[in-house]
Parts: structure tokens; sequence; C-alpha cells
């Protein structure tokens, strides 16, 4: 939320002037007979996607040339808001010319970025991305129709995100290395989730079977795993003092803070009658681990205790666990 | 041509009610709790308002009815402090509404749901209006308030208000309304009726947006939203919308004065509207013409999606709404369209028109042949459309 946002606009305002121009007028619609197909030199194909009570229903209507595969006529009808007929169009006219093989290929990204004013600007808003552009799916079933298969054959993977058409595989991947911990790092490195965000969280427009918070969950805690038995390999290897303190766990990052404080600290503060309890540890955005104490008995009136103890008792942690933590005293 | 026929949404001020509020925006523009000139002189416009609200609803002078923001506030104010002087003591548990209530009614009740309130949604039937044995069924020694609206705002469909009040009355609960889309469509009578509290709103009823007004019953106890000053006796507090309240008066007298005129001859225009419709193919109405607000048509067309329509009735320079998701910024279908729609599917075709007092013959003439020409052409893009020669005989 904010200033942009507190005035809901009308989502209207937000079609590019192709969409709009292709609402008032599409270019591509209506529908071609089995005898028009024959004069044009090809096999009719017809297929269907939505229906009325989803609220989106295309028809799309393909002349195929059965030597080359070559789409050499292309019509649409819609049942939709206008978005849904723009997009149709869109869709009917990129068939065009293509083959088959070619048209499969085209996603619901393609059809959107068609319709841009601006390659800058998206065409409509994200909430119609998911209803209203449905190009992927019709064509797989017209393709399908054509080849003769079951139109899940186009699917070799699971795909998480419809609108960017980004699988599971890809989204894991991109998790792993690039150690992403959020879901808008996800949608900056594969544009999964920035369009309709149906696939970001349980209760968008559309129900799925993945969502990226899920996936995030659940790829998280596998390099977690990863790491626990690459520890436990270390461990048995004898090399566990190469292990990095970034790659430890949170338990193993606070035992070895508080070894550290044990043996170093405590010490020292105990011989002027205070001590110091750790409160919490935490990674933060910026890559420092914070760790939260409070200080008991004389620590804790200690004009010292926010200045010189303070900075002795960092600059032990940071020298025998990680240069990268800060202490922050509640 | 322009035509507005988006009047449940919200309505033209009446240029009386303009010229009323007028004086009090540049001239009488103190604070009427100042003591000064400034301040005293804007007191008997404000007398003169409170008189017209009070007549308009027929209050009885023991009554409150105190001026707010809006009827959402008015709304929220009731199921909040219900909350605060009734549930939260533990006393009562339990809040009683209907699942095709305005989101006023149905988000605060949600939040008050996460607060550990009980909250029955009542389900509605095929025309969109509860049956009262579901409400009688519903009630327990722990409800605190049934709140229910007056006329539903999609459908312009009225709920059996007197049947309500007196299950009500019969179990000792409170009783509140919602009753935005009746006040200045049809007579409300609080004293007739007997309810507790009525939120109402002047855009509605060709008065200012902004300001709007909560009735409560013989004065009785409810926590002030807004604590503050002392203004409007302490039950809500903020700086009089001065304007705003003269407008709200004139705009109520108006409306009560107007209400015959409402029930013949808008009721005639939406009437001719309505015939003119329902010659298309394949066309649904929901409720007969008595059952609802004199001014409110909601029809499906088959095959034509409500968003749609509704852009091309806009390109003719038609206002009108439709309950179809995708037209929504969160394209959530609407309750009351799943709730009646099934057959009709009223979540994706719904078209809403509704007229009101200022509408006119050669504006409805227009609009006719407007609607027309869109169902021509999105008829010839539907999809659905020409494949399904069955409608006719499940046509309801």
């Amino acid at each position: 939320m904010a200033k942009d946002d507190l005035i809901g606009g009308s989502i209207w305002e937000e079609y590019s002037q192709k969409v709009q121009d292709l609402m008032n007028s599409p270019q591509n619609m209506g529908e071609i007979t089995d005898e028009e197909a024959k004069a044009q030199g090809g096999k009719l194909i017809v297929a269907d996607f939505g229906a009325e009570s989803c609220g989106d229903a295309v028809r799309l209507y393909w002349v195929v040339d059965e030597e080359t595969d070559i789409i050499k006529n292309a019509k649409f009808k819609s049942f939709g808001c206008g978005t849904a007929i723009a997009s149709s169009d869109t869709m009917a006219e990129l068939c065009l010319g293509k083959t088959v093989d070619q048209a499969v290929k085209i996603t619901n990204i393609d059809v959107e970025f068609a319709m841009r004013d601006n390659p800058d600007i998206p065409a409509v808003p994200p909430q119609k991305m998911h209803c209203s552009v449905m190009a992927y799916d019709v064509i797989k079933a017209a393709a399908a129709s054509y080849k003769g298969v079951d139109a899940e054959s186009f699917e070799d993977e699971i795909i998480v995100c419809e609108c960017a058409r980004v699988s599971l595989g890809t989204i894991k991947e991109v998790i792993k290395i690039n150690d992403l911990k959020s879901i808008e790092e996800i949608t900056n490195y594969t544009k999964a989730g920035a369009f309709c965000k149906s696939c970001q969280n349980p209760g968008g427009h559309e129900e799925k079977e993945y969502y990226l918070v899920d996936i995030l969950k659940d790829t998280r805690a596998e390099m977690e795993q990863e790491k626990m038995s690459a520890l436990a390999d270390a461990k048995i290897a004898g090399t566990e003092s190469e292990m990095a303190f970034d790659d430890y766990t949170m338990v193993q990052k606070l035992k070895s803070v508080e070894a550290a404080i044990d043996k170093d600290i405590r010490p020292m503060l105990v011989m002027d009658g205070g001590n110091l309890e750790i409160l919490d540890i935490k990674d933060t955005d910026d890559g420092m681990t914070d760790i939260y104490i409070r200080y008991l008995g004389a620590c804790s009136g200690c004009a010292s205790s926010s200045t010189g103890t303070l900075f002795a008792i960092e600059s032990v942690l940071r020298e025998t666990c990680s240069p990268k933590i800060r202490v922050l005293p509640i | 041509m322009r035509v507005y026929l988006d009047n449940n949404a919200t309505t033209i001020v009446d240029p009386n009610v303009f010229a009323e509020m007028e004086p009090y925006f540049v001239q009488s523009y103190g604070n009427p709790n100042s003591l000064h000139q400034f301040g005293s002189e804007s007191h008997p416009a404000l007398r003169k308002a409170m008189d017209q609200l009070y007549k308009g609803l027929n209050a009885s002078d023991n009554d409150d009815i105190v001026v707010t923001s809006c009827a959402t506030e008015s709304n929220n104010w009731v199921l909040k402090s219900i909350y605060y002087d009734h549930i939260l003591n533990g006393e009562k548990d339990h809040i009683i509404t209907s699942e095709v209530e305005h989101p006023a009614i149905i988000s605060t009740c949600k939040f008050l749901e996460k607060l550990g309130v009980n909250v029955t949604y009542l389900p509605v039937n095929e025309k969109g209006i509860i049956e009262t044995s579901t409400l009688k069924d519903a009630i327990t020694d722990k409800t605190a308030l049934v709140s229910i609206m007056w006329a539903n705002n999609e459908t312009g469909m009225l709920f059996p208000m007197k049947e309500i009040s007196q299950i009500c009355r019969e179990n000792g609960i409170l009783f509140h309304s919602d009753a935005v889309q009746a006040v200045g469509k049809i007579p409300v009578d609080v004293q007739e009726l007997d309810i507790d509290f009525l939120s109402f709103s002047a855009h509605k009823f060709h008065g200012p947006k902004g300001v709007g007004g909560l009735y409560i019953k013989n004065s009785q106890a409810l926590s002030p939203f807004f604590h503050g000053g002392e203004h409007m006796g302490g039950r809500r507090s903020g700086t009089l919308n001065v304007p705003g309240i003269v407008g709200m008066g004139k705009a109520m007298e108006l409306a009560v004065e107007n209400l015959d005129f409402e029930k013949n001859n808008v009721r005639r225009l939406r009437d001719k509207l309505e015939d003119a419709i329902l010659k298309i193919d394949d066309v649904f109405v929901v409720g007969t013409r008595e059952e609802r607000t004199p001014n409110t048509i909601l029809v499906s067309v088959k095959g034509i999606e409500g968003e749609a329509m509704l852009w091309d009735l806009n390109k003719s320079g038609i206002a009108a709404s439709t309950g179809s998701a995708c037209a929504s910024e969160d394209l959530e279908s609407n309750p009351v369209m799943e709730a009646i729609g099934a057959e009709a599917d009223l979540a994706h075709t719904a078209l809403r028109l509704s007229l009101s007092r200022f509408t006119t013959e050669e504006e409805v003439d227009y609009a006719v042949l407007a609607l027309r020409k869109a169902v021509i052409r999105l008829r010839s893009i539907s999809s659905t459309f020409a494949h399904t020669p069955d409608w006719h005989e499940s046509k309801l």
C-alpha cells in the first residue's frame, strides 16, 4: 500500500490502447467452416477452452496445411470480458503463418507482450492475466487435435506459474543456486508469480496445485537437510572446522556463540559482578547475524555496557565465530 | 448522449440540495461548537436538517439519529460496539447476518470472528433473500444482534423486515438494518418497523457523499465508535460536517416527498426498460417487479460476460454496473450472484441497471437501443451463445 494504491482506480484505465482497440474491433473474430478450410487448402481444426461458468471461454479455429504444418488461417470466438476478447484476437494473430509446433510455444506472456503499447508497461492489470489471457491452453488443445494426441503430451514438466510458464524444476533450481529466501526474489529471478499472482499463495484468483510459498518452504527445508548431511559428512571426515559459520544452522550458530561467550566473555564479566544472557539470534537481510543479549547483574547498569564492553564482546565473537556478527543489547 | 443508470452505486446531488449546502462552505463556515457568531449562525440550519431526518424516517424525539460519515461507518459502529458492550464481557457471543450483505457488514463480521465472535451468515434463496425460518433456527440465547439489509444493492430485492423485526422482538434480540438501498426509494418508518439501529447514506438519495447516519431507538446505549469532543451529544465525535448535514437533511426531505414519484414514475420507466430488455432472447431478470426497489433491474444476458457488456454500454455513454467477478478489482464473484444465479450464470453475465427520479424517458429509450446494439455485437463474438439451443427450456 502506498500513495498510488489508495484511490482504487478503474481497471479499465490499465488497459493498453491496443487492448482497447481490439476490444472494440477484433481483427480475427469469426468462424471457419469445413468448406472454407478446404477452399483455403488446409484442414480445419476447432478447439475449445474454458466454460461460461468459469467466466471465460474461447474457441479457436485453424486452417492447417497438412504438408507443411503451417497455420494458414486462424479465427476465434470468445465469451469473456473485453481483455479476453482482445487477447484471443492477438493469439489468433500470433498463430498465423507459424507451424503447429511453433504455435505450441506461444505463451500467455507472448500474447500479453504483443498487446503492449510500451514494452515496459503491461497491457492488462495483473489480476486480468490469469483469467483473460488463455492462449496457451487453447493452442495446446488445437495442436493436440491436429496431431491426434492428448493435450497433456505437450506438458513435459509441472508448470507452477501459468502466466509466465515457469516450471517447478526451474523454481527449485533458482532457489538453491541463488539462496533465495522470499517469494519476491523468486519472482525477480524467474517472473513466476509476477502476473496474476495466483501461484504465490493459496487464496488467489485461481486454485493451484503448487504455490511458491510452499515450494520455497520445502526447498529451503531440503537445502537445510542437505546442509546437515554435509556437516555430518564433514564431522566424519574430520574437517568440521572448515565449515564456515555462515553455513551453520541457527542452532549450530547459537551453540558456537554460547561456547565463545562461556570461554572468553563470561569470565571477564563475572569478575566485575556482571553477566549476560543470549535472548535471540537472527540472520538479517543484509547478511549479518544479529545476537540479542541482556546484561545481568552489575553489567545492566554499567555505562560501559553499551560502549567499551559491548565492543569487546562483539570483537571476541567476530574473531572466534564470524566477522558478520552484530551484538545488540536489549 | 450520457445516461446514468448506476444509481445504486451513487446518485447525482439534487441541485436544490447543493443550493442549500453552498452557504455553509463559503459564508457560515464557523465551527458550530464555537460561541461566536460564525459558529452559532449555522445552528438554525442544523436544527432544520435534524428535523428533516427525523421526519423522513418517522423517528420519535426520544430516538437518536446520529450523523456519521457514511453507512460503512454506521455499520462498523453498530457491529463493533455490540461486541464491546455485549460480547467482550461474556454476556453474549453471537451475531446473525446474511451472506449477501454489503462488505461493510461482511468484512466487519469476519474481523469480529477473528476476535472470537460467532457469526451466522444466513443463506439466501433463489431470489436472493433470506427465509425467516433460517433466522429462527439460528437464534441462540447468546445472540446479541441480528443485522439484515433492507434491500439488496445488486438485485433490489426487499427483505422481509417486518417478520425479522417480530422474530427479534420475540427473542429479545437487538435488530439492525443496513438500509442504504431502501431509504429514499421506498417508505422507511422506523417506528412502524420497530427496529433498534438503522444505517443510511446521503449519497444514495441525491445528497452529498461523505455523510450518512445511524438511527438509534430510544437513545439506547452504544459505545461510541469515535471518541473525542462532545459532538452529536458525545455519541459521535468530530467537528460537525455542517454542509453535509444540511445537504443530507434537504435530500431526505426531497426523497420522502418524492416517494410516490419513485413508486409511480421511476417504477414506470424501470418497467419500460425491463419490458424492452425482456424482448431480447435468452435474458433472465431476478425477482418480480413488486419484490424489488422500484428503480432496479438485475438481468443476465446469456452469452455476454458482464464486464464486456459494461464496456460496450460505456462506449455508448451508458453507465451501468455488473456483479460479474471480472469487473471487480479482486475478481471475486459476488455471493448474491452465486446464490441466485446457478442457472442463469449471474456470476458472469449479470448487468445491473438502476434508475433515479432524474432518469428521463428519453434516456431510457436511448439506453434500450444502446443495450440492443451491445447485445448484437457481443453475441456475435461469443463462443458460448450460439451453441446453447436448450437455453429456452431452462429459462426460469
